[in-house]
């Protein structure tokens, strides 16, 4: 499955202008509330007919404005999750579930199946006005993949929740991507769920793609960096669980053969977990600190800096051929008189690692 | 209650009136609703003015008009007595359709605002999940307008029950025929002696009123009942 999509379509106070090809897998439209990722969604279902453009997908042409093609929704196979359940109140769970459900010997998990993978055994016959906001997004999910669809669209499907249900949602998510295979456009402003689930991401600013490609590389990239994700953003580490200390309840993992320790017991000993870490949270040092209470120190091989229009500079770092940045000031790098090709410490306070921004690879 | 035989027949055919000529012009209703508050096409104001007329013009205007279209002679008239063998002239039917056009501008401005008040989301995630734009409207936005359809027909119901001026103008006041509740109320009332029966009719014209009314508000609160859950 390929998904080809180059549209043009104005907007209130801006122009969408979004070329890009998609293959298998999660791919995340990350960017700013208000930077046209919901309008890309619809102009893909079909929801939105945007002014110029083709969409085409697995061979399909969906859209194609100058040969006329314009297909509805409907006849478009693409499912699609929205920021709110979109339950019709006047049917049960039941019926919600089975509104575009295709016959089973087509579908890759059956009704019976997806149910159980869900959990909405016990909603069935409740109507979706006495469900919780994280049951009825879970119906939504399970509504859209049993109408087999060949894409799914999600638009940020958890914002509308607080922080435990979607802690709660997004094991669900990361079954359904590692179980059915279907290729995802998945909507976020949340870093933390992109990271935890997306494979590509494309970064919108205004309407535009700042940048796409790997998750890893992209969310570690300078221009990213300077463009959305300056306070949030500092990079994303491999790392292995290599052991769990009950005593001192932390995690010990590698990355490459730096054993580095993350709070709580996380993930499962010998599998591979995605760190973020928060570019605000990075202190470089030019020699190895003795006699510090961080646990966490890298060396690493600065490979760029960036400076922006404000006082803050971006340090790119490598470490082991995995990169992440530093945000310090223009005056530490003055001092400690940083360039690009140095050898340098990077102290990483542990306890900006939280269990939200661990993700298995 | 001074009722014999020939009362009761004109209850009879009252009620026939008004539920014929109320549903059959319901899916016309629909689908006028529809256009009016989703379509946006040429001549949509001229639609909107058109249904919207009976409720502004005189009724005796509304039943000269009727007369002249729908009369023996007249061009819609003689369309429907060829094609279907559906005459209106001076027979219930023409009653009916009177009762219809006089009662169309209430019942579609009711499911005009319940239209208007089905959140388009839940027709879009149905199209998404592959269902046609007919199959959308069977399923999702007619269930979900419904309690505004039952307003529509309830409303629509009472004023046809109580139509007079283009009635009596178009099928006359034939006792058996064309006599319905109010056209036999100011029958009684012309003749001496007979304000007893005059007095009955309006009886049962505030009890068929009344019951129409608090039938429907008891529906549209089991309808809501349903839409909030088990």
């Amino acid at each position: 499955m390929s998904l080809s999509i180059s549209i043009r379509h104005r907007l209130a106070g801006f122009e969408l202008q979004l070329d890009a090809d998609l293959g298998a897998g999660v791919t995340a439209i990350f960017g700013a509330s208000g930077a046209g990722k919901t309008s890309v969604l619809r102009c893909v279902a079909g929801l939105l007919t945007p002014d110029e453009g083709r969409i085409e997908m697995g061979g399909r042409v969906l859209f194609d404005r100058a040969k006329g093609i314009n297909l509805p929704p409907s006849a478009r196979r693409i499912g699609y999750v929205f920021q709110e359940p979109r339950l019709f109140p006047h049917l049960s769970v039941a019926k919600n579930l089975t509104y575009g459900m295709r016959h089973s010997d087509e579908l890759p998990l059956d009704f019976d199946a997806l149910v159980e993978l869900l959990g909405l055994g016990h909603l069935l016959s409740r109507r979706p006005a006495t469900l919780s906001g994280g049951e009825g997004q879970r119906v939504a999910l399970g509504r859209a993949l049993l109408s087999n669809p060949d894409l799914l669209l999600m638009d940020e499907p958890l914002s509308a929740l607080d922080q435990r249900r979607k802690e709660d949602l997004l094991p669900y998510f990361e079954q359904l991507r590692d179980q059915t295979k279907l290729p995802i456009l998945y909507v976020s402003h949340s870093l933390s769920e992109v990271t935890r689930l997306a494979d590509q991401v494309i970064l919108m600013e205004d309407g535009k793609i700042a940048a796409s490609g790997p998750v890893a590389a992209v969310l570690s990239g300078g221009e990213t960096q300077a463009a959305v994700t300056r306070d949030v953003a500092g990079g994303l580490l491999t790392v292995t669980i290599k052991d769990h200390d009950k005593a001192d309840g932390l995690t010990q993992a590698l990355i490459g053969s730096q054993p580095v320790f993350l709070p709580g017991l996380i993930g499962k000993i010998g599998t591979r977990m995605r760190l973020r870490i928060d570019a605000r949270d990075v202190t470089l040092m030019l020699d190895k600190p003795q006699k510090i209470s961080a646990l966490n120190i890298l060396p690493a091989t600065i490979t760029q800096l960036h400076e922006g229009p404000g006082s803050g500079v971006l340090v790119q770092l490598d470490h082991q051929g995995q990169s992440f940045t530093a945000r310090l000031t223009r005056r530490s790098v003055r001092e400690l008189g940083l360039s690009k090709g140095m050898n340098v410490y990077a102290l990483l306070k542990s306890m900006s690692v939280t269990h939200d921004h661990v993700g298995p690879v | 209650m001074i009722l014999g035989a020939a009362e009761w027949a004109i209850v009879g055919l009252s009620l026939k009136v008004a539920v014929i000529g109320v549903l059959a012009s319901l899916p016309f209703g629909i689908l006028a609703a529809y256009a009016l508050a989703r379509w946006r096409f040429w001549g949509r104001e001229l639609l909107n003015l058109l249904v919207h007329l009976p409720l502004v013009l005189p009724p005796v205007v509304t039943g000269y008009l009727l007369l002249v279209l729908f009369g023996t002679s007249g061009p819609l008239g003689r369309f429907f007595e060829a094609t279907l063998g559906l005459g209106f002239a001076f027979r219930w039917t023409g009653a009916a359709l009177a009762a219809a056009i006089m009662a169309f501008p209430l019942m579609v401005r009711a499911i005009r605002l319940a239209l208007e008040a089905v959140d388009p989301k839940f027709e879009e995630a149905a199209s998404t999940l592959g269902a046609s734009r007919l199959r959308v409207f069977l399923t999702i936005t007619l269930p979900l307008m419904a309690p505004g359809i039952l307003a529509g027909v309830i409303l629509a119901f009472a004023k046809a029950l109580g139509e007079f001026g283009a009635t009596i103008t178009f099928v006359s006041n034939i006792p058996g025929q064309t006599q319905t509740l109010p056209t036999a109320i100011y029958a009684a009332l012309q003749v001496p002696g007979r304000e007893g029966v005059a007095l009955s009719l309006i009886v049962i014209s505030v009890v068929l009123a009344a019951g129409a009314l608090i039938a429907s508000e008891w529906l549209a609160r089991a309808m809501r009942k349903r839409m909030e859950g088990s």
